[in-house]
């Protein structure tokens, strides 16, 4: 049932991460509506309260504005949107370097590397 | 209103005690796992709470009251064992339930039941166990209780059948309703809860929000049950 969650963090915080992600990804587009607590917590298969505090929390991020009356809706603003993808993109980036230094890798080799991945046909 | 309060519950049988001086409090629109190992207790807790037991000492309060013929109207309650005649069939049992209880509403149950796709006019001791599991949470979540008492709900069936039960206490409870789950399959249920009370011999050991322990911890509640309840 619903989403796959890890060990060890806080569950609404796994929701925020992978609702960031729908956001970033336009999955859930700019200025459209999100769905109501009781039916993510149904379909993420989590208590509304843990939707809840997801909401809120990204509210305080300002990625989501809560209407008083007609629910929820991903910010419109696109600044905000790029911003967002831009943090999520040097989390990615952070944690590709970590693992390859792990594997002994310089950063001059990873950029390499990097470079050479992008540009050949894969 | 606090929904469900104990202080200083305690329950001796003979010379054990199954509970020790136990204090809880729970407010409404929670849903909370009652959580530990065999014997720890958490049967005895929810049969306090039903008024199948009496404590030995300490009180137990749901919405301000003693367990009586007034909170049973209150508390729906969903046993650990196999409690309704297994002569009776599916339709019946509704039709029971609907007698029995103001607050049950029908509608939802004969919707849920028609989701099963179970024939009313089967036997409930013809059932499967996972359908008779259904069958008995469907009766239990279909009434608007203000304290649901789940003792072992998703123990015994297959996890698609788990799932399908989840699903139905989520869906089912109201907002200002508490629901106690009790159960030992943690990662489970562990997604569901608000709050965990673990229970070791009798005393809480721990009572807090799902999401504090994995924060303090650093592991998921399963995982930290398995190092509180080391064998």
């Amino acid at each position: 049932m619903g989403w796959n969650f890890n060990d060890g963090s806080p569950i609404y915080l796994q929701l925020c991460a992978v609702i960031k992600g729908k956001i970033a990804s336009g999955e859930y587009a700019p200025g459209s509506k999100l769905q109501p607590v009781r039916d993510l917590a149904l379909e993420a298969g989590v208590n509304p309260n843990t939707v809840q505090r997801a909401y809120a929390e990204l509210e305080r991020d300002g990625l989501v504005n809560a209407e008083r009356t007609s629910g929820r809706f991903v910010t419109a603003d696109a600044e905000k949107i790029k911003q967002l993808r831009g943090a999520l993109s040097s989390g990615f980036i952070g944690e590709m370097f970590k693992q390859l230094q792990g594997l002994g890798l310089t950063n001059e080799e990873i950029i390499a590397a990097v470079q050479n991945w992008g540009y050949s046909d894969k | 209103m606090t929904t469900f309060k104990c202080e200083g519950l305690t329950k001796n049988y003979g010379s054990l005690r199954a509970l020790d001086s136990v204090d809880l409090s729970i407010e409404p629109g929670r849903i909370v796992g009652l959580l530990g190992p065999n014997g720890s207790g958490k049967t005895t807790l929810i049969k306090i709470a039903s008024r199948l037991l009496v404590p030995s000492a300490g009180k137990l309060e749901i919405c301000g009251m003693e367990p009586s013929e007034k909170t049973k109207a209150l508390v729906s309650y969903l046993p650990d064992r196999d409690y309704l005649p297994g002569w009776m069939k599916v339709s019946e049992l509704v039709d029971m339930y609907g007698d029995f209880f103001a607050d049950f509403d029908r509608e939802r149950a004969q919707k849920m039941m028609d989701s099963l796709s179970l024939d009313g006019k089967m036997l409930l001791r013809k059932l499967s166990k996972g359908n008779k599991e259904k069958v008995q949470l469907i009766l239990t979540m279909s009434r608007r209780a203000k304290l649901y008492l789940l003792d072992e709900p998703i123990a015994g069936v297959d996890p698609a059948a788990r799932d399908y039960i989840l699903d139905t206490i989520l869906s089912n409870y109201d907002e200002e309703a508490v629901v106690l789950i009790s159960t030992h399959l943690i990662s489970d249920v562990e997604k569901v809860l608000d709050e965990a009370i673990f229970l070791k011999q009798g005393k809480v050991v721990l009572h807090k929000p799902v999401d504090d322990v994995r924060q303090e911890t650093g592991m998921s509640l399963d995982g930290y049950f398995r190092e509180v309840f080391k064998c």
